[in-house]
């Protein structure tokens, strides 16, 4: 007797299916895979911690015992009581109103006279970046040894002109404006950004636009400017949330402004913001909080406050730039 | 298969020999353990003292057969933290940060002493009252005092003799007119050397939270309800008004550029010891610093001249001190109570160790050790640390936040920027009060 078998084709859906989901399981678990490390990083690094310090800004913690659920206490303290906060806020966003604007401008304007330069290229751009490799503490202390108003190299050149020096980081008036001078000295990163942009301008519009009379001013502004705007918005984005984190600079500068340099990370002094708090920014006050008064679950909810504002202010800025940027080859 | 067996012979005695081996050395470990236990204490001091204090340790090593301790020096706070919340604690800590320790006995992270006290029948009373507030917060004791810091006067007795003048101020009226007398300028108007330099923030003198001047005032932090009352106390208001009627005659923008001038506080070019500063207010450390890097500089010690109001308050001032303790997860709680004991009671060490370092020993008793280096300049700071009258910061479960709002208020002030001064105290008030109810109110010393 001939067995009866079901036709193959018959089968062939079931199957199908079942192969069709297994294929796709494969595939994702080749994808999570490959991306694991990543996750994994995200997640210890960036996800736990933000978890964690959502939740520890609703407690009472001192970092050495449990942490203890307040509520919003420590969010009521920070809007209405924190006396500290109000300066710490203004001197961020002089930070980001002053310094970040002036970085754009100076990488700009570096990028471009490197972009027209035709002998020593190589050599100018290795010039105007090598300051962005210096460590920043490095950095900020050989900036407030060179400014130091009595025995610092730059008031005794004034000095010799005539010019009665100003304290520069001795002063509260002036230590933003030096820390504004040392951000602009390491400006290189944002430079070599705006260099690759300005180099990539497509010539025949240049020439277009000379064909049409356009002088000098009128072709950065109407063909430079517009082509790249995409880098613009970037170093602002960049630049803003670099600001809103400030910290390194304004702490080593209060440290040796203030003639105890030896005695950074001793707790017996404290001269963060000096002078006078003028360099009392956000996220000096938020270090101060957490590790030097025991006060972490108050640095978490100034911490969460922060990121708030940083997102926020991000979005409208992107929100902002459909207005201004324009992205080459895009559709309309 | 003869080469079989002999590989098999080969590693049968090969593994019977480190089998034999390790047993030998986890007999040895057992031996040595039965012998000497390791224990690690945790300081801050580094270079000059931190060999000092070693040498302190290395005696109470050949004392004891049954440890042998191993010294970590250059330590500060957050070390100390990180440490603990880490769970990988050395046996014993110290910390330059007094103002901490309402942070350490609060939450349990160094451990109560008072069993260990009881056991072994310690008296707190065998350490000044100034010492004892210091190392506990709201009676709960997780620190004992480990040489202390007094703030005195340092004058230059040559730039007297030049000045026609005879003996160190008394008051702070005297001080002025001493600074005044005292003070050189350049050419240029700018300050060569400067009479006194009253300037906050300009070396441990002048803490930009006035902690130095308040004892010189006899001026109070906090009332017995434990609410801040600096805008109550006169004495306030009158240490602000003398500061800053001193900096303006100097020139704000002149002291600023004399001191951006001067050496780092730790230097060997120190103004003081240079030459360019006649008189300061100075910790007991300096006597130790200038022996090493000026010994030939003519100077003179005396207690800090006080408010013209108060008289009777000469001979007090500002104390402060090392702080030593047990972090909470060692598991050598004997031994490392043993070192503790020895090291904050022990009169022959204590003195021993303030030879050392100059800094004062902080038991009544070793106060008057025979064992201590007789030194007229350093007899000055032992006199003021037993004057009833010398006082130190308050201590909170907030560190010194509190310290840090005073700080602000006080450098706006002296820079003109702080407005009227009362009104600027009340408001400073309800700030510090807000603070210690946001972060646990601290006791009062």
């Amino acid at each position: 007797m001939t067995e009866i078998t079901v036709p193959a084709a018959r089968a062939q859906p079931v199957d199908r299916t079942r192969a069709k989901r297994k294929a796709a399981w494969r595939r994702r678990r080749l994808v999570l895979l490959l991306m694991a490390p990543w996750l994994i990083g995200f997640s210890v690094f960036f996800g736990y911690p933000l978890v964690m310090s959502v939740y520890l800004s609703f407690t009472h913690y001192d970092l050495l015992s449990s942490p203890k659920w307040i509520g919003t206490a420590n969010y009521r303290y920070l809007f209405t009581q924190d006396s500290q906060v109000g300066g710490a806020v203004k001197n961020t966003l002089w930070i980001i109103a002053v310094m970040v604007p002036l970085q754009v401008i100076f990488a700009f304007g570096v990028a471009t006279m490197l972009a027209r330069a035709r002998r020593g290229v190589g050599f100018f751009r290795t010039i105007f970046y090598l300051p962005a490799l210096a460590p920043p503490v490095a950095a900020t202390l050989a900036f407030v040894y060179i400014l130091n108003p009595a025995t610092g190299p730059v008031n005794i050149l004034l000095q010799h002109l005539g010019i009665d020096g100003p304290l520069w980081f001795q002063s509260p008036g002036w230590s933003k404006p030096s820390l504004t001078i040392l951000g602009l000295w390491g400006v290189g990163n944002i430079m070599i950004i705006f260099l690759a942009a300005v180099l990539d301008v497509p010539r025949h519009l240049y020439e277009s636009a000379e064909l049409d009379g356009a002088g000098p001013f009128q072709r950065m502004r109407w063909v430079t400017l517009p082509t790249i705007s995409p880098v613009i918005l970037f170093s602002v984005v960049i630049g803003v949330i670099a600001g809103l984190q400030y910290f390194t600079q304004a702490y080593v500068a209060a440290n040796v402004a203030s003639g105890q340099a030896s005695q950074a990370g001793d707790q017996t002094v404290n001269n963060l913001g000096y002078p006078e708090a003028s360099t009392l920014f956000y996220p000096v006050l938020l270090y101060q909080h957490g590790f030097r008064y025991f006060n972490m679950g108050y640095a978490s909810a100034m911490s969460v406050m922060l990121l708030l504002v940083a997102f926020t202010v991000t979005v409208l800025i992107i929100r902002n730039s459909r207005r201004w940027v324009h992205y080459v080859g895009a559709a309309k | 298969m003869r080469r079989v067996g002999i590989g098999l012979l080969v590693a049968l005695v090969l593994g019977a020999a480190v089998i034999a081996a390790t047993a030998r050395t986890t007999a040895n470990a057992g031996t040595s353990a039965a012998k000497a236990k390791n224990i690690t204490i945790w300081v801050g001091w580094s270079a000059a003292e931190l060999k000092a204090f070693k040498g302190v340790v290395a005696e109470y090593d050949r004392k004891h057969s049954d440890v042998t301790v191993k010294v970590v020096g250059g330590i500060n706070d957050d070390k100390i933290t990180a440490a603990i919340r880490s769970g990988k604690v050395p046996d014993v800590v110290s910390s330059f940060t007094s103002a901490n320790v309402g942070s350490y006995c609060n939450s349990g992270a160094w451990i109560d002493l008072k069993p260990f006290l009881s056991k072994d029948k310690i008296d707190v009373n065998m350490f000044p009252k100034t010492s004892q507030y210091y190392t506990q917060y709201k009676g709960k004791r997780c620190a004992l005092p480990l040489l202390a810091d007094v703030y005195g006067f340092y004058y230059n007795k040559k730039m007297f003799k030049a000045a026609g003048l005879t003996s160190p101020p008394k008051t702070m009226s005297q001080l002025t007119a001493y600074a005044k007398k005292l003070t050189k300028k350049n050419s240029d108007g700018s300050i060569k050397v400067a009479g006194y330099n009253p300037f906050l923030g300009f070396y441990a003198g002048n803490a930009p939270d006035l902690s130095a001047y308040a004892p010189l005032f006899g001026a109070k932090y906090v009332d017995g309800g434990g609410k801040s009352m600096i805008s109550r106390d006169p004495a306030w208001n009158r240490m602000m008004k003398w500061q800053k009627s001193l900096v303006d005659w100097y020139g704000y923008k002149k002291l600023q550029k004399f001191n951006a001038g001067a050496a780092d506080e730790f230097s060997a070019s120190h103004a003081f010891e240079i030459g360019k500063l006649a008189m300061m207010i100075d910790g007991e450390w300096r006597v130790a610093f200038i022996g090493r890097e000026h010994p030939s500089l003519d100077y003179g010690t005396a207690p800090a001249p006080v408010d013209d109001a108060h008289p009777e308050l000469y001979g007090a001032g500002y104390v402060n001190g090392t702080i030593i303790g047990i972090p909470k997860g060692v598991k050598n709680k004997d031994e490392a109570w043993a070192l503790v004991k020895y090291l904050t009671t022990d009169s022959h060490a204590l003195a021993i160790f303030s030879n050392g370092v100059r800094n004062v020993p902080t038991t009544k008793a070793s106060l008057s050790s025979k064992d201590i280096k007789p030194d007229a300049h350093f007899k000055t700071f032992l006199k003021i640390f037993a004057n009833p009258n010398s006082k130190t910061t308050p201590i909170t479960a907030a560190g010194n936040a509190y310290g840090s709002l005073i700080q602000a208020f006080a450098v706006k002030y002296q820079a003109g920027h702080g407005g009227d001064l009362s009104g600027g105290l009340k408001k400073l008030d309800k700030q510090i009060d807000a603070q210690l109810k946001q972060a646990q109110a601290g006791g009062v010393p």
